[in-house]
């Protein structure tokens, strides 16, 4: 491989990280939000798929694409807010909720988005974050999406907000100890029910990403695990919203490997490297979880890591 | 419940009222396990009736069709019979697991991934001319090993490693369907057949056969079997006990000497082996060959299924024959209906989620609780 073929390969997976990496980001920091509080949601993968088919759909009809966003978040919010509220019942298991409402908002998705498949509505627009270089290859590969500092800015928000503001703490409370929260005064239901809506919110957005930038079509096949891939993120993130921005352009990157090389005529093993992120999810996981790092971090509530 | 009830009431009364007040007292405690899904089931009905009455479609006619569709005919019942087999298979890859504390979703990988194993081995024993039933045989073993492996990983990185099962068998999945389409699309394609990328047929000769007298494979036969002797392992063996001890408390399984690792990787080996046989059947009954149509979506109605069955192996059977009575009754909604495919998934994922919130019903209706315990309070 000469020097030219290394270059495009690394500017391809440099910009599919950037292209590739905003659902992750987003699914993970919702999820990152609700484990914070003490929960888990499983179900993002559903949320993902609900989000895209409802942005889709919504962009369509009104012919904006970031009113489709926000539909998208709204809908996504719908099914957090169900599963928080479903959560707190008790004898109620929140894995076992979590594989139901994947399956529930998948099913949602599939019904209404068949009408979907084929009509073409408006997607984002993005700017090149490599016009100065005056190569046409690299301004192509570095188009990025505004989501993508949308999600940036929501991760440095949460970062400081779980730091430095009076919510911060009552999230991290309740999320290390009920029984601390509640001596408080606080209603520890309340803040998880509120944890499992945004962070849905923030899961439906990345499904907006998925149908009205990229791939940026409507299709049953759209997600396919990313909404998991990104849950079993913030295990390796270790609950920082920071490092789950960092894990999602790591993500992006491995994705975008396989595409990569395809660019430069390598397509052996093309369908091996579809298999390389859930692969290196499994890996990433395996090697964080019981590691001293991680039990430090987690959230004492959390039932995930139990 | 019952151990506690017991001498309460032998100093109680005769040996007549004893029995009798024995036999309610259980009948009395297991209803709430029957009482409370089939409510759950009622509701969702209600609920998807209300979902379909918003979209301007009658709740009548797809009930209807529904029962015509799946159970109306001797053949639309045969249909369903040969749809619950699979169902079956996975959701005892579901159930077994879950009785020793893990939600382990990957019987959709194991049954793709299995499935995939016996349509490989099977290419050189065919050209071969080795004999059909040795074939199955090797097939069968293949296909079992193949997909205990998949769902032992889980186990195994769940026991050594904790890392979440649930998680790492949902991976699992997406990674047995890209390893089946890597080598269906690349080393192992029959090239002959250029619409759908496939392995090389197993032949006409290779097909496993109907059960003599109906139109249902043999795989009904086995996943029936299986239900049977698993219900047994697990509620009548020492290994079974281990299992529920293990699963009930794990630290308590432990301060026992039990071999809690060996349990979990034993449970998940031998449902993977279950959802492997799923894919073995789908392959030489079904398909006859592997390709993309093995991703039907069994895995994850079996996990409905064991849900509904409360994870009680003789429980899966009804409840496979009636989920397998709805996707089989699927085409003929869409077609009569105007309904999207999707429809039968909207409907389980109701069903599963009304499912779990009536988990919080459980010990909140008197009529259930036993009398013993009820003196006590």
């Amino acid at each position: 491989m000469s020097d030219n073929h290394l270059f495009i390969v690394l500017i391809a997976i440099v910009g599919g990280a950037l292209r590739v990496s905003t659902p992750f980001m987003f699914v993970a920091l919702g999820e990152c939000l609700t484990e914070k509080s003490g929960r888990v949601n499983l179900g993002l993968e559903g949320t993902l798929v609900l989000g895209a088919m409802t942005a889709y759909a919504i962009s369509f009809h009104s012919g904006s694409p970031w009113f489709g966003v926000l539909a998208a978040g709204c809908a996504g919010s719908v099914l957090g807010a169900m599963h928080g509220y479903i959560c707190k019942l008790p004898r109620v298991n929140d894995i076992a909720i979590g594989i139901a409402m994947m399956l529930f908002g998948t099913g949602i998705a599939f019904f209404f988005g068949k009408a979907y498949i084929q009509p073409s509505a408006p997607r984002l627009g993005s700017f090149s974050l490599g016009g100065w270089t005056g190569s046409q290859q690299i301004e192509t590969a570095l188009q990025i999406n505004p989501l993508l500092l949308v999600g940036i800015a929501v991760a440095a928000l949460m970062a400081w907000a779980f730091a430095n503001t009076k919510w911060g703490l009552i999230v991290r409370m309740t999320g290390d100890s009920a029984a601390s929260a509640r001596a408080m005064g606080v209603s520890v239901d309340l803040v998880r029910f509120l944890a499992t809506a945004v962070g849905g919110f923030l899961a439906g957005v990345g499904g907006a990403f998925l149908s009205l930038y990229y791939p940026g079509s409507w299709n049953q096949g759209l997600s396919s695990g990313q909404g998991l891939m990104a849950v079993a993120l913030v295990i390796f993130a270790r609950w920082s919203p920071l490092r789950c921005v960092v894990a999602a352009l790591l993500f992006g990157a491995a994705g975008a490997i396989g595409p990569a090389l395809q660019s430069i005529g390598i397509t052996q093993g093309y369908y091996f490297f579809n298999a390389a992120p859930y692969i290196l999810t499994l890996i990433i996981m395996t090697a964080s979880a019981g590691s001293k790092q991680a039990m430090r971090d987690v959230p004492g509530e959390l039932s995930i890591t139990k | 419940m019952v151990d506690v009830a017991e001498p309460m009431l032998a100093s109680r009364g005769s040996p007549s009222r004893e029995w009798q007040s024995d036999f309610i007292v259980r009948v009395r405690s297991s209803a709430e396990y029957i009482v409370i899904p089939l409510f759950a089931l009622a509701v969702s009905g209600l609920l998807f009736s209300l979902f379909l009455l918003a979209l301007g479609k009658s709740p009548l006619t797809f009930f209807e069709l529904v029962n015509r569709g799946g159970f109306g005919t001797a053949f639309s019942i045969q249909n369903t019979l040969q749809r619950s087999a699979p169902l079956i298979l996975t959701a005892l890859a579901v159930a077994i697991p879950a009785r020793i504390g893990l939600v382990m979703i990957g019987g959709e990988g194991a049954l793709v991934i299995g499935g995939f194993a016996s349509a490989a081995i099977a290419i050189p024993l065919v050209v071969a001319k080795v004999p059909p039933f040795l074939t199955w045989i090797v097939m069968v073993a293949a296909g079992a090993a193949v997909g205990a492996v998949w769902v032992g990983i889980a186990g195994f990185l769940r026991y050594a490693r904790g890392v979440n099962e649930t998680i790492s068998s949902l991976l699992l999945t997406y990674i047995g369907i890209a390893v089946m389409n890597f080598f269906v699309e690349g080393s192992l394609r029959d090239l002959t057949n250029p619409n759908k990328p496939s392995t090389m047929p197993i032949g006409d000769n290779y097909m496993v056969g109907k059960i003599p007298g109906t139109d249902v494979h043999w795989g009904l036969a086995v996943g029936l079997l299986l239900a049977v002797l698993l219900h047994f392992l697990m509620s009548r063996t020492t290994f079974g006990f281990a299992v529920r001890v293990s699963g009930g408390n794990p630290r308590a399984a432990l301060a026992q000497g039990l071999p809690v690792g060996k349990l979990i990787v034993s449970c998940c080996l031998i449902a993977g082996a279950c959802a492997g046989l799923a894919g073995f059947f789908e392959v030489a009954a079904i398909q006859g060959r592997a390709n993309a149509s093995l991703v039907a979506g069994y895995g994850f109605t079996g996990i409905l299924v064991s849900f509904l069955a409360r994870h009680n192996p003789l429980a899966i059977i009804p409840v496979a024959i009636m989920f397998g009575g709805i996707v089989a009754s699927g085409g003929l909604v869409q077609r009569r209906m105007d309904l999207p495919d999707a429809t039968v998934l909207v409907l389980q994922g109701l069903t599963f989620v009304v499912l779990l919130v009536s988990e919080t019903l459980y010990g909140r209706f008197k009529i259930f609780q036993v009398q013993g315990a009820a003196d006590r309070t």
